[in-house]
């Protein structure tokens, strides 16, 4: 129980990036699973959302404009997957999707540097979650617990959606067989839109719900697109349940690792990623249907 | 006669590229300088992702290598260009080797992340460790000199020039190499690794021997880098940078080696030098460009149509979707 005492802390923590990186990540890896795209603007989607938390949350704001800034971030990221999904319709080569997202984040973080200037932002979380509670003893953000528990909600409804629902199982049956999903009278080009601006929707919230944790700063993109990449590869790509156990791993490895090897910190994420890879090329949990893996 | 224009152009090309100093000022020429070694860099890239068909954010590992190898070489033994440039590329050839054997296991996406670990492991190392200065960069590398005993050259024209010897002699090794039968066996695991142990050549070998000899390029870009910055720093190899020498064999036009060299001659132009010009949005007209060319120059700068007016049949897609 010392250890766990002792810890909590950096635990809790850890959940608390996991859940963040768990909504940007997840979009990343259902696009690649489902549309074979490799979108790098992801990171900068993310961003977006951040800054949105910068231009629409004031100090001490209630829970409503809190509910409406996440709406807007959700509004704007789904926009900006609908532009990805144009713009990476018929770029099949890996390498040529790579340049033209990478591209687009060029531009976008060039186009946010100069709207919101190159210094750090730091956003307010709500009025009534900025406070902190009592855990065992030891006090802790309240804000980030609320992030545990929203990102908790949003990957069940996730679940649901995608494991439970006839419009989950049109989605799974892209992944598995496109042409075969064709040829059932279902345009399989409105599912992968939809499956991108999901993605991209949530990566916006994930950005803003972030914000008040991690602020917004120019850069922030290929930090958070990294660790995006990283938490897809080590999960597998294209599987919920993947991202949810890449995200926790990532998460952890951020910050309980950290708290318990400050030495070895910084090689810690990487070294576990190709130790990952080297083991289990598909990732440690890949989705059953992805071409990933059905291509083995 | 046709065999002749490509020798011809290069012949021409290297004229002009020698004579810069002559025409230049100094900070177009340091800016050149910069853009021939980071060149080099982007041909070992296109080794491995044009060539072999293994995709590679991991190149700057080895040029980081290469980079401190020289510097450090340079602090603490001695200031010759041509002992730097061997301890460079021998240190970046070994790490590579022994990195290689386990990356070159993999491939596609999988490999593309192996090598994105191997290099921000690297940049993790450098920024770490004292030694090199951790993340103040390793600085006071003396003014290096060719011969024994002769004068320290400081004058960037000079150091131009040695710049440009290392990366012409590691262009022209790599263009050696490519049409060699190492080259073809390389092509061979790209196009259909069955076939190639169909013939009795072991995939995993040429894979690492490839590797080890992009790696060894890159560590010579990295001491070329080192000699004329006299400073290097783990912002140098950053995964920035490594994303921006995959995106030049892109953008050049993968497997061509001498399209990727335009590639990255374009991007290091508008990053660093037509940025000043543009109010420090070098990085908007960089993206901008990137987006154009994808749809414009679908097979990179090498295969626009102004080289060849017959239009060639179109390239399976580079797919790094399957992972066996």
């Amino acid at each position: 129980m010392g250890w766990l005492d002792a810890n909590l802390i950096s635990l809790l923590n850890g959940v608390a990036l996991a859940g963040l990186l768990f909504l940007v990540a997840v979009g990343l890896s259902l696009v690649f699973g489902t549309m074979d795209v490799l979108n790098l603007a992801h990171g900068a989607v993310s961003l977006l959302g951040a800054y949105l938390g910068v231009a629409l949350l004031d100090p001490g704001h209630g829970l409503g404009a809190y509910a409406l800034a996440a709406l807007v971030a959700m509004v704007c990221g789904v926009a900006a997957g609908l532009l990805l999904t144009v713009l990476t319709q018929g770029v099949r080569d890996h390498l040529r999707q790579a340049l033209l997202t990478l591209g687009v984040a060029l531009v976008a973080a060039d186009l946010l540097r100069e709207a919101f200037g190159a210094d750090v932002r730091s956003v307010p979380p709500p009025a009534l979650l900025d406070g902190s509670v009592d855990l065992a003893g030891q006090t802790y953000p309240t804000y980030r617990l609320w992030v545990i528990g929203a990102s908790t909600v949003v990957g069940l409804v996730l679940y649901v959606l995608l494991e439970r629902t006839q419009m989950g199982a049109v989605v799974r049956a892209t992944v598995a067989d496109r042409a075969m999903v064709e040829a059932l009278g279902i345009r399989t080009s409105w599912v992968l839109g939809g499956v991108f601006g999901l993605g991209a929707g949530l990566a916006s919230l994930g950005g803003l719900m972030a914000s008040p944790v991690l602020g917004a700063q120019p850069g922030l993109d290929n930090t958070v697109l990294l660790l995006a990449l990283v938490v897809v590869v080590i999960g597998g790509l294209g599987s919920i349940r993947g991202a949810v156990l890449g995200a926790l791993l990532v998460g952890e490895v951020q910050t309980l690792g950290v708290s318990l090897l400050p030495e070895q910190a910084s090689f810690l994420l990487f070294g576990a990623m190709a130790l990952v890879l080297l083991v289990r090329p598909a990732g440690l949990l890949p989705s059953a249907f992805s071409p990933a893996v059905t291509a083995r | 006669m046709k065999r002749w224009l490509p020798m011809l152009g290069g012949i021409a090309v290297l004229l002009v590229l020698a004579a810069l100093p002559l025409l230049l000022t100094a900070y177009p020429v340091s800016v050149a300088s910069r853009i021939l070694a980071f060149a080099l860099l982007v041909v070992s890239v296109d080794l491995l992702t044009g060539l072999t068909g293994l995709p590679s954010l991991g190149q700057i590992a080895y040029f980081g290598v290469g980079a401190y190898t020289a510097g450090l070489v340079g602090i603490h033994w001695t200031s010759n260009l041509v002992v730097q440039l061997g301890c460079g590329v021998a240190v970046a050839l070994v790490v590579a080797a022994v990195t290689g054997a386990l990356a070159v296991r993999t491939s596609g996406v999988v490999f593309l992340m192996v090598t994105l670990a191997i290099g921000e492991l690297t940049h993790r190392v450098a920024d770490g460790m004292t030694l090199v200065g951790a993340s103040n960069g390793l600085a006071g590398i003396p003014g290096p000199t060719l011969l024994p005993g002769g004068e320290p050259i400081v004058l960037v024209g000079y150091l131009y020039w040695w710049v440009l010897a290392v990366s012409v002699l590691g262009f022209t090794a790599a263009v050696i190499v490519s049409r060699s039968p190492l080259g073809r066996s390389m092509r061979a695991v790209r196009e259909s690794p069955t076939r190639l142990a169909a013939v009795g050549q072991r995939g995993y070998a040429v894979k690492l021997v490839a590797y080890a000899f992009a790696g060894a390029l890159a560590g010579a870009a990295g001491t070329a880098w080192a000699v004329q910055a006299r400073f290097v720093s783990p912002g140098d190899i950053a995964f920035s940078v490594s994303a921006l020498a995959l995106l030049s064999v892109v953008l050049g036009g993968a497997g061509t080696l001498w399209g990727p060299v335009l590639g990255a001659a374009v991007v290091v132009l508008v990053r660093d030098w037509l940025s000043g010009y543009l109010d420090g949005h070098g990085e908007l007209v960089l993206g901008l460009l990137f987006v154009v060319a994808v749809f414009l120059l679908p097979r990179g700068i090498a295969g626009a149509r102004a080289w060849r007016p017959a239009v060639a049949p179109p390239s399976a897609p580079h797919s790094l979707g399957s992972i066996a």
